[in-house]
This record gives C-alpha cells, structure tokens and sequence, in this order.
C-alpha cells in the first residue's frame, strides 16, 4: 500500500527536516494518509491496542524497577515496598501485574482474528511470522516477570520451566545450569531472569515495528478477505481508523481499569503472596491463566522430552500455518467448513486453558491428550483436508460491493465474476 | 459433509465440554476440608465496600494482645495504623504504641544499642529471626502475617471463578478462610489418628496444624460494646489482616469510580464523534 506520499511540508522547520530526515512524512504517510479498508469491524482495532499495551507495560515497568530489588532476600519485600511506601506504587504494581494479562487478552483475540479471516495468507506470511515471533517474545517475557515477585508460585513456575530445558538430550543438563547459573533456581536465576526481563520488550518493540512495516506494505486484510480494488475500497487512517481505534482503545482501558481497580487479585494466584520457600512445594504448580493451554499440552504427554517437543510444536505449528491452509479462499465468511472448524479449535484451546489449571490426574490428563490431539490435528489434518474438499461461497467483487451490496455494483455482475478460487 | 450452523456447532461443543469438564471438577473440589462460609465483611462489596474504622481497631487489638506473641507483620510499619483508610488511631496514640516496643541499632561507636521504636518503624517481630522463630514452636515457624489474607484461598472451581469476575468474591477467599480457620477448632473425629504437638481445625488443609486454639469468649476487653466472643474476635482480627495485606484498598477502590466514570463518559464522546467522522463512508 506504498503510493505516493502526500504529505506537504507547512513550516520552514518542517520543509527544513524533511529533506534531511523525513520523519514527519513518514509518520503522516504511514498513520494519516494511509489507506484502510473501509470494511474493517472492531476486532481490527486490536493492533492498536496491543501497541497501547506493550507501551504501558514499558512505563509503568521502567517505573517499577526505579524500587525494586532484584535479590532473592528482598525482592518479595521490595514489591510489598512498592505496594504500600511507593506514591501510588499499588496503582502503578497493579496496572503492570493485571496489564501483562491485557496484554494476552488483546494478543489472543488478535491472533484468532488473524485465523478467522484469514490474515496469514499471501501476502501476509511474513507479517504473520512476524507476528507469532513477537508471540513467543510475550510469552518469555511475561513468565520471567512473574517470577520476579520471588512468591511461591514466582519460584516453583521458574523451577519447572527451568527444568523443561534439562529434558533436551546431551545438552540440556548445561543449558538448565545456565539459566541457573547454578545446580537449583537461586539467586543468579533472579538476576539473569530479571536482566532478560527488562531486555525483551525492547526486542519486541523491535519486531513490533517490522511487524507494522509488513502490514503497511502488503496493507491490511478486512472482513471479506477479498485485497482491496481501487480507491473507493479505502478511507486515510486519519480521521477514520484514529477515531475507531481510540474508541476501541478507551473501551480496552475500561476494562482494564476495572481489573486494576476493583478484582486486582483475580488474574493472579493467591499463592504468589506466599514468599518463595525452596523447602516447600505448592499443592499445584500452575502458571499464569495465559500459558495454561500450553501447560496443558505440556502435561497431557507422559515422557518429559515428549511433552516439551509437544509445548514447543504448539507454538512452532503457528509459523507454518500459512502453508497449512491451503484455500485460497482469506475469510471464515466465505468458507463454510473452515468456519465450524475454526469455532472447534477455539472452544478447544479453552478447554485446553480449563485443563491447564487442573490437577494432572485421571479424567484430566485424558481429556487433556484428546485435546491436545485435536489442536494438532486441526493444523495437520483439517485445514489441509478442509482446503481440498470446501466448496466456498461466492466472493464479493470488492469491498464497496460487501459494504453495499450488488445493487450500486451494476457494472459488476454478482457472483459470476468472482467465482471462488479452488485449490 | 455435514454442514451444522457454526454457531449450533460451536454451541454443542461448548456444552459438551462444559458438561465433560463440569463433573469432574466437582469431584476435585472436594478436598479433605469443607468450604468455608462467605462472611458478609465490610469490604466485600468489590466497589465500594469500605473497611469499618472501629474494627479495624478491635481488629489490631487482637493481634497485639494474642496473635503478636507468635506472628510478626514485618511489612507494617507502625505509623501505617495512623495513615489514611487504616485503623486511623490518633497520631499521639501511635507514637505511645511504637514507643512500647524497642528497637536494636548500631549507636555512633558501633554497639548494638536499644532505642524505643519511632512511627517510622516496621512492625516488631516477636522473634528475633527465623530460626528462632522455628526452635520456638515446634521446628516451624509461625507465618508473617502482612500479606497473609491475601495468600490463603480455596478452591472455586466451574462457575464460580466466572461468577467472581463479577462479584469479586475471589478477594474474600482469603479472609473467609482465615476466619473459618480461626474458629474452625475442634475435637478430632473418632477413628482419626492424633498427630502429637498438633492441633484439629475442620478448615485448615490436612486438618492438623501446629498452632493451638488461642481465641477464647471473653479473652480480651474492647473498649466499645462490641461481644466478646471468639466469633467476633476472629472477624475483627481478619478485617485487621486483610487491611493488613491491602492497606490501599480505600483508596484504590475510590480512584476506580472515578477512573471508570470518566473512561465511560469519554468513551461515549468518542463514539458519537467515530459516528460523526464515518457518517460519510457509504455503508457505514
């Protein structure tokens, strides 16, 4: 979506700059002028919103850290000491404890709207790759943050995910020391995890941006996965996609305020206000509600190396999920089967997530297996067959036609034109 | 191919998997302890349930009289039982208080010398370390307790961990516990085998814990016509406790109204401004 810029330089400064360094037409070729589908729904608006969360989470941790201790006698102590010594250190703790779930809440219906309609096909592979990298980034980080707090649950989370490196063959026992910089989950641990903490969300700020640059070069999907045809497809970011985005934003902001101001505790563990106790282990090992469906996967295989290659295959699947689906054909609403598949897959990594929290004993773990099976499957076996044996409905023609219907589209005939790409 | 609205197929789905998941999850949660009750506290109510000052206080006699000679609350500092959303004891009262306890710091020559504690002082622990803690009571030590009513729950389980999205319940799991706990001694049950040095409670997880029944009706004096029962001790000293834990809940839960009513209003503004700007867009 790279056309010509339209930006008009209005000041001495501004003409000044923009032949030494173009910033500001940058800026305004890329969030003013640029042009959006004008079909996109709210579940568009979550780009956005994740860019708000990444954002908030830098600050208010850059803040965090100005008093916190990373030191195994104190760093329980120090978070306690920001809750109640800190000018509003509770207020700041809270939005970075409750913003990190946000943030995977923003992240997961972004993904599964990426799934739905599509947004993974060509020519957006990279952008999706780009996209589950920044996935996995989120995941790193979010687990080496909750360890900082150095609670019960901060302790044994890092003990068991430490010790799913030692299950890789010849090298993992190395790699575990490593990450321990010792033989158990100490101090060194704290520190490293703490370093890499404060390291990664710059790295995904980093990958963020060659996630923006690929969108704004293959340009955004939209509901109908059909690209966009000509100019009156489109409407500039600015005023159309700022004004819903800062809507979508501050309804985002709502609820996440109530969760800061009014059920802080609920998307955490009670046990994390435990101080780490090397000595005793915690009834159940669970880790943040976000990494559930893949501690479920995790638990559900028997053998310690199995699991680990399952976990980790759950996430690698994503990568290549562009040349899994092979229907041409972008959005759910145009292909039948792909949608009922699609509702399955969801309902199934949250049943995945249920799992994750509970005991990994009898019915569990079966259902768990089943469940697990299906997840792959789903990738492996249905999107393939899927794409062989849809039939899908008829595109529209373009955009303005899905927006307007045939009628004002009387030079296009409906349907026959655009009769569905088989694969 | 058999083609169900996705909607009927999500719907099945879901329903069978709430049905697989339901029953199980019933036969998990129940433990070898039976649930404890809701007590209606003051600051239940997750938006505008307050602490009730009077308790708070009662609450903090309990502690110093009974629960401080085992349990420290290293995170306090003393002044905090005149600040704001507290117990709000007078400023000359909380002075007199730390001024009972004394303090050991290195003097000017490098001697360890005793002081009286100062408002700005944490909280005395009964112990001088964890050690001694633990050689005291039976190889244990007995827990802190600044966070503590934070750091207990019990199980929730399918639905009631969707319900406490919105009733905020979760946050009383702690307090609901501790009071349960504190009045939850009892004889053991005929055909359970005694564990020496430990004590029976119905709620506590495995039923013998090291600490001993120490609440008894009458035990201590209020000062106000509150009864002096072992019911109302145990509610009071875990309203202290979940103050305790969450010194700012006033404060947090007053900025929140505010915060959320403003986001609310201003969002409704960015609607019908976003209803403005696209009024123009065919189809929109």
């Amino acid at each position: 979506m790279s056309g010509h810029s339209s930006y008009i330089p209005k000041s001495g400064i501004e003409r000044w700059l923009d032949v030494r360094l173009p910033v500001v037409r940058m800026m305004h070729d890329q969030f003013v002028s640029f042009p959006t589908p004008k079909n996109l729904n709210y579940w568009w608006t979550f780009g956005g919103i994740l860019m708000l969360c990444l954002v908030t989470q830098i600050i208010s941790g850059i803040v965090l850290v100005m008093h916190y201790t990373p030191h195994t006698s104190l760093a329980f102590a120090s978070v306690e000491h920001i809750m109640r010594n800190v000018e509003y250190g509770w207020l700041i703790r809270y939005i970075h404890q409750n913003g990190a779930s946000m943030f995977f809440i923003a992240v997961y219906i972004h993904i599964f709207r990426g799934m739905y309609y599509g947004s993974y096909k060509e020519p957006r592979e990279v952008l999706w790759i780009l996209g589950v990298i920044i996935f996995l980034l989120m995941m790193a980080t979010a687990f080496m943050g909750y360890v900082l707090p150095w609670g019960q649950m901060s302790f044994w989370g890092a003990t068991v995910i430490t010790n799913l490196f030692s299950a890789i063959p010849i090298v993992g026992n190395t790699i575990t020391s490593l990450l321990w910089g010792g033989f158990s989950v100490d101090n060194p641990t704290l520190n490293r995890l703490f370093s890499l903490h404060y390291l990664l969300p710059f790295m995904i700020l980093g990958v963020v941006i060659l996630h923006v640059w690929a969108l704004h070069v293959s340009g955004q999907n939209n509901p109908t996965g059909v690209e966009p045809k000509s100019s009156k497809d489109m409407v500039p970011f600015t005023p159309y996609a700022t004004v819903k985005d800062g809507f979508a934003m501050v309804c985002f902001i709502t609820l996440f305020a109530y969760f800061v101001f009014f059920n802080p505790g609920y998307l955490g563990h009670p046990d994390n206000y435990i101080p780490a106790n090397p000595l005793v282990t915690p009834a159940h090992i669970v880790p943040e509600w976000y990494l559930l469906p893949f501690y479920a996967i995790l638990r559900a295989i028997p053998d310690k190396l199995g699991g680990v290659i399952a976990m980790v295959g759950a996430i690698a699947i994503l990568f290549f999920l562009p040349w899994l689906d092979r229907s041409k054909v972008k959005s759910a609403r145009y292909r039948p089967l792909f949608k009922q598949a699609f509702w399955v897959f969801a309902v199934v990594c949250v049943g995945l997530g249920y799992l994750g929290a509970m005991p990994a004993e009898g019915l569990y773990v079966t259902m768990a297996q089943i469940l697990t099976f299906y997840y792959f499957a789903h990738f492996l076996i249905i999107l393939p067959l899927i794409g062989v044996f849809e039939t899908p409905k008829p595109l529209p023609a373009s955009i303005s036609e899905s927006v307007l219907g045939p009628k004002t589209g009387a030079s296009t005939t409906a349907g026959a034109p655009a009769a569905p790409e088989r694969n | 191919m058999i083609r169900l609205p996705a909607r009927l197929t999500g719907l099945i789905v879901a329903a069978g998997l709430a049905l697989g998941m339901a029953t199980p999850a019933l036969s998990a949660g129940s433990p070898d302890a039976p649930r404890p009750a809701n007590v209606p506290w003051s600051f239940s109510n997750p938006f505008w349930g307050m602490f009730d000052r009077a308790q708070l206080q009662r609450g903090f006699q309990v502690y110093k009289e009974v629960c401080s000679s085992c349990h420290g609350m290293e995170l306090l500092r003393y002044r905090n039982l005149g600040e704001r959303g507290g117990p709000e004891f007078p400023e000359a009262m909380v002075k007199a208080l730390a001024a009972q306890y004394r303090v050991t710091e290195l003097n000017d020559r490098g001697e360890p010398a005793e002081r009286p504690a100062e408002a700005k002082d944490p909280f005395q622990s009964p112990f001088p370390n964890k050690l001694a803690a633990a050689a005291a009571n039976n190889g244990k030590a007995p827990p802190d307790l600044s966070v503590i009513a934070k750091a207990r729950t019990y199980f929730r389980g399918f639905p009631l961990f969707v319900v406490d999205l919105f009733t905020g319940e979760n946050l009383m799991t702690g307090p609901n516990y501790l009071y349960a706990f504190l009045t939850g001694y009892q004889e053991p049950p005929a055909g359970v085998e005694v564990v020496e040095g430990a004590h029976y409670n119905r709620y506590f997880p495995g039923n013998w814990v090291g600490m001993p029944n120490i609440l008894a009706d009458g035990q201590i004096q209020y000062q106000d016509n509150s009864p002096q029962t072992v019911s109302q001790y145990a509610r009071d000293v875990t309203a202290f406790m979940y103050w305790a834990a969450e010194p700012k809940m006033e404060e947090r839960k007053r900025m929140g109204m505010f915060v959320i009513l403003f986001l609310i209003f201003f969002a409704t503004l960015l609607y019908f401004t976003k209803k403005k700007v696209w009024a123009s867009v065919k189809g929109h």
